[in-house]
């Protein structure tokens, strides 16, 4: 009995170790080569220039449009989707806290909306646009990289929330405070590094999603400059990059795709950290 | 003697199970009464009915009348704030508010309308030196609240529960987790200060009990089974079940 429990042990073990080997080895193999074929191309007129004349045919100029373009595009969105989000999952877990059968139907339907592929989104947000008039813009990128954004921003908030202790609402709401005031002074304090986290992953998903941009922020060798005209994305730019026939812009894709990954690590580092942060005050209690 | 919580007929269900079976009790004001009985009698529940903290839980369904000078407190159109603003709520864990020590006490102030910095400061100042924290922490009024230690934190939630100015302290067990020092502070403490407060103490210990109470609730399983004032109740109960829980059957 005791022998066969040790060998189920060993076998789970070397199982989950080989798993979990597997994995690295693939996402290592995904950022060296995003690496080794990125440095090549990547020059410092790469990221201080936009395309010039012949860029897509391999002459000079850089993607200072696409990482602009993507990171004005990501900031919008992450404003506009915490401005939304933030009350949306503070009414959830304050509000409705009495009334948890409607509470977790949202929470359903948020996650169901959350795994809706992004370019869904995309047609639904030219669908949109073409309601309203809207041409390929930054205002129509921002607007729908937000509807695609706003699941994972509540649902990870409202994963934090929920872990303020009931004792803490119930000591709030005993010294004569309101709801509003549970939620906005207590709730949010409570939670800073956990909010800062679910907006700082939602940045994450925001910049480097291709599909959903695709119809609606359009492209443009220029930097933004207004809300109505269309704007770059590295996503995009890595996509048409990658499709030329041309080797050097070929190769200048995977520069681009390297100044994504790395935008994206600072990122998640970033949200590690709090969240690093987070956890240890929690003990602290 | 003058009765400050006067509880008629309080029925409490959580689904079909009933936690609080008919509940008549009266409480004295200015004198602390002891909820006493082993664990899951209904004695929280009961507390939480008196402030209304029932109300967070969609499960229970209260019915009955809770009378606190002459007021029904589930009348409809009552003010929840200003009944739960009129008690002090200390709770079995402390839980301090995000935010530092200072504004802890602060917060709890401004709620009841006090205005102006220098008032605050000296209100906020005289909170803390009347739950003996005041030399512990007057260095550090700025830090976070949860770096104190446990007991610090539960005579930071004392002073803040004073602080919004009560008539009634209502305390769950308010020493269960708290180091012996502490533990006596405030049971001094609430001896101190009853002539001002009603102060409704919840515990399932004995000898808390006998050491603090000047009247006694004894609940098991959701009833009263027997109330009065202390002396009686230990030297002489009436109830068989209170013999037996006085005499340690239970525990």
């Amino acid at each position: 009995m005791k022998r066969t429990l040790k060998a189920e042990e060993t076998f789970f073990r070397v199982l989950m170790n080989l798993t979990t080997a597997f994995i690295l080895i693939i996402l290592g193999i995904i950022i060296y080569s995003v690496f080794e074929k990125g440095m090549k191309a990547m020059s410092w007129e790469m990221l201080t220039s936009v395309p010039s004349g012949g860029y897509y045919y391999g002459k000079g100029g850089g993607i200072l449009n696409a990482i602009v373009g993507s990171l004005v595009l990501a900031f919008g969105a992450t404003i506009l989707a915490f401005l939304i989000g933030l009350p949306v999952a503070l009414y959830m877990n304050v509000f409705l806290v009495r009334r948890k059968r409607l509470v977790n139907l949202i929470r359903f339907i948020l996650d169901l909306i959350w795994g809706v592929p992004s370019i869904v989104y995309g047609a639904f947000g030219f669908t949109l646009m073409v309601l309203v008039g809207l041409q390929t813009s930054l205002l129509a990128g921002i607007i729908t990289v937000t509807l695609f954004i706003l699941p994972i921003m509540i649902r990870s908030m409202d994963e934090i929330l929920r872990t303020v202790p009931m004792g803490l609402s119930e000591a709030t709401y005993s010294l004569g405070s309101n709801k509003s005031e549970l939620a906005f002074k207590i709730f949010t304090r409570q939670s800073v590094s956990g909010i800062i986290t679910a907006v700082l992953l939602s940045f994450g998903r925001a910049i480097g999603d291709a599909a959903s941009v695709l119809f609606t922020a359009g492209y443009t060798d220029n930097l933004p400059n207004s809300l109505m005209e269309p704007v770059a994305t590295l996503p995009l730019s890595i996509f048409f990059q990658l499709a030329s026939p041309v080797p050097e812009v070929q190769a200048r894709a995977y520069a681009s795709a390297l100044v994504l990954t790395v935008i994206i690590l600072i990122v998640s580092l970033f949200s590690r950290g709090l969240g690093k942060r987070y956890h240890k005050t929690k003990i602290n209690f | 003697m003058e009765t400050a919580i006067r509880i008629k007929d309080l029925n409490v269900f959580a689904g079909k199970t009933q936690i609080l079976n008919d509940i008549n009790v009266e409480i004295p004001k200015n004198e602390i009464t002891v909820i006493l009985g082993p664990s899951g009698c209904g004695k929280t529940t009961l507390l939480k009915c008196m402030n209304r903290l029932t109300d967070l839980y969609p499960e229970l369904k209260v019915s009955g009348e809770i009378l606190i000078n002459d007021k029904n407190i589930f009348a409809p159109g009552a003010d929840i704030s200003k009944l739960r603003q009129s008690m002090g709520l200390l709770s079995q864990r402390p839980y301090p508010l995000p935010m530092t020590i200072y504004n802890n006490i602060a917060y709890a102030l401004k709620l009841r309308g006090v205005r102006g910095r220098r008032k605050l400061h000296l209100l906020v100042m005289d909170y803390l030196k009347q739950a003996n924290l005041y030399e512990e922490v007057r260095q550090r009024l700025r830090e976070p609240a949860s770096r104190l230690s446990i007991g610090q934190q539960q005579r930071l939630c004392l002073a803040r529960g004073l602080a919004v100015n009560p008539d009634i302290i209502l305390a769950d067990e308010p020493t269960s987790a708290l180091d012996p020092i502490s533990s006596r502070f405030i049971d001094e403490k609430f001896q101190e200060i009853k002539p001002h407060f009603t102060i409704v103490v919840v515990t399932h210990v004995l000898r808390q009990a006998r050491r603090i109470a000047d009247n006694v609730i004894f609940m098991y399983m959701g009833e009263v089974v027997e109330q009065g004032p202390a002396k009686e109740f230990f030297e002489n109960p009436r109830e068989e079940k209170t013999k037996s829980y006085l005499e340690g059957m239970f525990n």
